[in-house]
């Protein structure tokens, strides 16, 4: 073992990064080095702490000690005062703002972490294919509890009572449903478990099921306790192998230890999963297509009611939930309904996970208490836009959402008030739009999606998305005119209110929210024919700016449909009847002369 | 068989595995040998976590350090994937990110075998509910 005595980890992440870590990263080395410090003290980068607000960030080791705003002034200081004298420099240690107290270490600034894992909490941490590592982390006892110690009824009412929320997508009282289908008579009943995914953009399901599938399996198992179901069904898309694999594995396994089959923990309960697979259609990710499709039938959704705690799987009652739900539920059996009421806002309660995309500096899988801010989740997890560009916009919602803007930034991330702002939770996409990005364009792929994606049955989402898309493409080659933003917004309002089911109602969301927040870039398209981001081709023009030409004829040589024309030494012209935008000629040109118009 | 029949052989189970096993919320051991989880997910495996993976598990066995290798899910930093967590006898957890084959050798070097910290250590940036 070396003999460092203290290890001065130093934020790198971006953020910091931007406020000078790097300088600071520097002269701690150079003052430790002064002071004949260099076999006593080390400093090392670190990654983003997600305090990037309070950044640059530094942690000092053994103690714990977290110094907040350091500057590369302030590093004399550090190395005099912490390393020899041992003493805290008390200017630099974390004050909150609320109530002026002095955070002196690590274990104090826990509670300004803006994370908290329960739906991830073994994602990490123990290893998927060992059952005997879930069973450490408290695996199963939450089957044992429920199975031993409590009725179904007073399992039941400990979700309820909890305030859990489906997590894919429509937001529906976890514990209602389950009394639902407790309620319902019925010989056989089932658990349908929706792995099916769909969402572009979103991964967390398939990340629970990889990291964590004991969870699942154990949430089915109380699930089937607790409305009177004996099987299990996992509808995952055959597009997932690595969480089918693991998933399999984990079955088995349960099966051996005796968490699946028959006379669970002595009890008598007898319970069993079997795995279905789905081709990967977006629209099989709704309950009644998902059920049709497992049937053998067409992924094709039918009207609710009778919803499938009633009527479904085989016309039996069946009780419909998605993964990230479903993982949630030990903890709660575990640790009380109190406790995890305690967490988010009035209305929803507990976290969410989400998949942080797009211009962020850390994207990655995040979960979060119900209530934060967008702007936390953007600007302190996610570190902030990429490159120190200008935050623009987010689709939170996926192609059901919406794309919110700036003046959203407060909103509290919980079901009621996406919706209020013109978004919804949905399964936990969260797209970072910047400077760079067009609006019209953002809206153009989501419906796009949607499009590919409808599975035809009826005419409005059919023909009538296929309508908006056009009307969008139009407008991005520059084709659109002002009366086109009232027949989208038309258009719009038939499909949401006569589709059959929520793939059709929400698909016009994304156009109609950006028509709403980004209202002005519709008309730049529309009336200037341009594209303030510079992404729609058919708007753009590579022009020649003559005073800076030289006639090098570099660009001339590189244009593969030899739209440039000019003698050496003369003035270059682009043929703009030619030209298929491919920006050959500006990557080539050394004399800035071929500007984007 | 080993079959689970009643709570109290699941909590027996429960206290064999944690006696040997580390987890990150259990700071203190007793002496246990160097433990590396290795993020392996669909994404850690796209950015080459497997290689790192084999390539650890060879070194380690090729300089003779006493360690345990095992996969782990998604541990939510994609962006620094491949990842992987160190812990070393009575120390706590490290994360380490952009672990591609020669940050592995010089974690192995450096930091396994010798206790100095190499730079890319990952600060856990959530709460944990089990503290
Ligand atoms: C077009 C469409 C796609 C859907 N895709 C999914 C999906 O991929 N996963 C999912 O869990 N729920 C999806 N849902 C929601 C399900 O219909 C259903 O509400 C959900 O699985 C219920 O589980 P929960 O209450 O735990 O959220 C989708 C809904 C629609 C309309
Ligand atoms: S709204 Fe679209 S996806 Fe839903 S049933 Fe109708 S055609 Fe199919
Ligand atoms: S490369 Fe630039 S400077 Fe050279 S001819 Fe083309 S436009 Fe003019
Ligand atoms: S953009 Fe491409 S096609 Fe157009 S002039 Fe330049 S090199 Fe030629
Ligand atoms: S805290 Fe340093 S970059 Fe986020």
């Amino acid at each position: 073992m070396a003999d460092f005595k203290i290890h001065l980890l130093v934020c790198g992440g971006t953020k910091c990064r931007s406020s000078l870590s790097t300088i600071l990263t520097e002269q701690l080395r150079t003052e430790i080095k002064n002071q004949g410090l260099d076999d006593y003290a080390q400093v090392v980068t670190t990654g983003c702490f997600g305090f990037c607000e309070k950044g640059p960030v530094i942690k000092i080791i053994p103690d714990h000690t977290i110094y907040t705003k350091v500057k590369p002034d302030d590093a004399e200081e550090i190395v005099t005062e912490h390393i020899v004298k041992v003493r805290k420099v008390n200017r630099l240690l974390y004050k909150d703002p609320k109530t002026d107290k002095i955070i002196t270490d690590a274990r104090g600034m826990e509670i300004y972490k803006k994370q908290i894992r329960i739906a991830l909490r073994n994602c990490g941490m123990i290893d998927p294919e060992s059952i005997e590592e879930y069973v450490a982390r408290d695996g199963y006892a939450a089957l044992g509890k429920a199975l031993t110690s409590m009725t179904p009824e007073e399992t039941i009412q400990v979700i309820k009572l909890s305030g859990l929320r489906g997590r894919g997508g429509a937001g529906f009282l976890t514990g209602l449903k389950w009394e639902l289908t407790r309620q319902t008579h019925g010989d056989e009943k089932y658990v349908v478990c929706n792995a099916d995914e769909g969402d572009p953009g979103a991964f967390m399901d398939r990340s629970i099921l990889e990291g964590d599938p004991h969870s699942v399996i154990e949430a089915m198992a109380i699930n089937g306790y607790c409305t009177g179901a004996s099987q299990g069904l996992v509808y995952i898309r055959a597009e997932y192998p690595l969480a089918i694999e693991r998933l399999k594995k984990a079955i088995q396994q349960a099966r051996e230890y005796g968490m699946l089959g028959e006379d669970i923990f002595s009890t008598g309960f007898n319970f069993d999963i079997s795995i279905r697979y789905g081709a990967g259609a977006f629209v099989c990710g709704e309950e009644t297509a998902l059920i049709h499709s497992m049937e053998g039938g067409r992924g094709e959704p039918t009207m609710k009611p009778p919803f499938p705690s009633v009527k479904g799987y085989l016309g039996k009652p069946t009780n419909v939930n998605n993964v990230e739900t479903l993982a949630n539920v030990p903890v709660i059996i575990n640790k009380g309904h109190e406790w995890f009421s305690s967490i988010g806002t009035e209305r929803s309660k507990g976290t969410k996970v989400f998949a942080l995309a797009g211009k962020v500096n850390n994207v990655g899988l995040i979960e979060v208490p119900m209530g934060i801010t967008l702007r936390e989740v953007i600007f302190e997890i996610g570190g902030g836009i990429k490159n120190d560009k200008k935050f623009k916009g987010i689709q939170i919602g996926g192609p059901s959402g919406g794309c919110l803007t700036e003046k959203h930034l407060d909103v509290p991330i919980d079901y009621d008030s996406l919706v209020d702002a013109g978004a919804m939770m949905g399964s936990g996409g969260m797209i970072i739009m910047d400077e760079d990005d067009c609006m019209v364009d953002v809206a153009k792929y989501f419906l796009d999606f949607t499009v590919d994606e409808s599975c035809g049955k009826c005419t409005p989402c059919r023909i009538g998305n296929k309508r908006l898309h056009e009307l969008l493409v139009n407008i991005t080659k520059g084709n659109g005119t002002e009366e086109d933003i009232e027949r989208l917004i038309n258009l719009a309002s038939v499909i949401k209110d006569t589709s059959l089911c929520m793939l059709g109602q929400s698909a016009p969301n994304p156009v109609l929210s950006t028509l709403e927040n980004f209202r002005e870039e519709y008309h730049t398209h529309i009336h200037d024919k341009k594209c303030p981001a510079g992404v729609c081709k058919d708007l753009m023009k590579y022009e020649i700016v003559p005073e800076n030409c030289v006639g090098c004829t570099a660009c001339a040589r590189a244009c593969p449909v030899g739209a440039i024309t000019g003698e050496r030494k003369e003035i270059h012209i682009i043929d703009q009847s030619l030209c298929i935008k491919c920006g050959a000629c500006m990557d080539r040109c050394k004399f800035n002369a071929v500007i984007i118009n | 068989m080993n079959k689970l029949r009643n709570l109290a052989e699941l909590s027996n189970l429960k206290e064999r595995v944690r006696s040997k096993t580390r987890f990150t919320d259990k700071i203190k051991d007793s002496g246990q040998p160097v433990q590396i989880r290795v993020a392996m997910a669909t994404c850690s495996i796209a950015s080459g976590s497997r290689e790192t993976m084999n390539y650890i598990v060879d070194e380690l066995d090729k300089r003779n350090v006493d360690a345990t290798v095992t996969q782990t899910g998604c541990m939510g930093y994609c962006y620094a994937e491949p990842t992987i967590e160190v812990t070393l006898p009575d120390q706590e957890p490290v994360l380490f990110g952009y672990v591609d084959v020669k940050k592995a050798d010089e974690i192995i070097e450096k930091y396994i075998k010798s206790g100095i910290l190499v730079d890319g250590i990952i600060p856990v940036n959530y709460k944990r509910i089990d503290e």
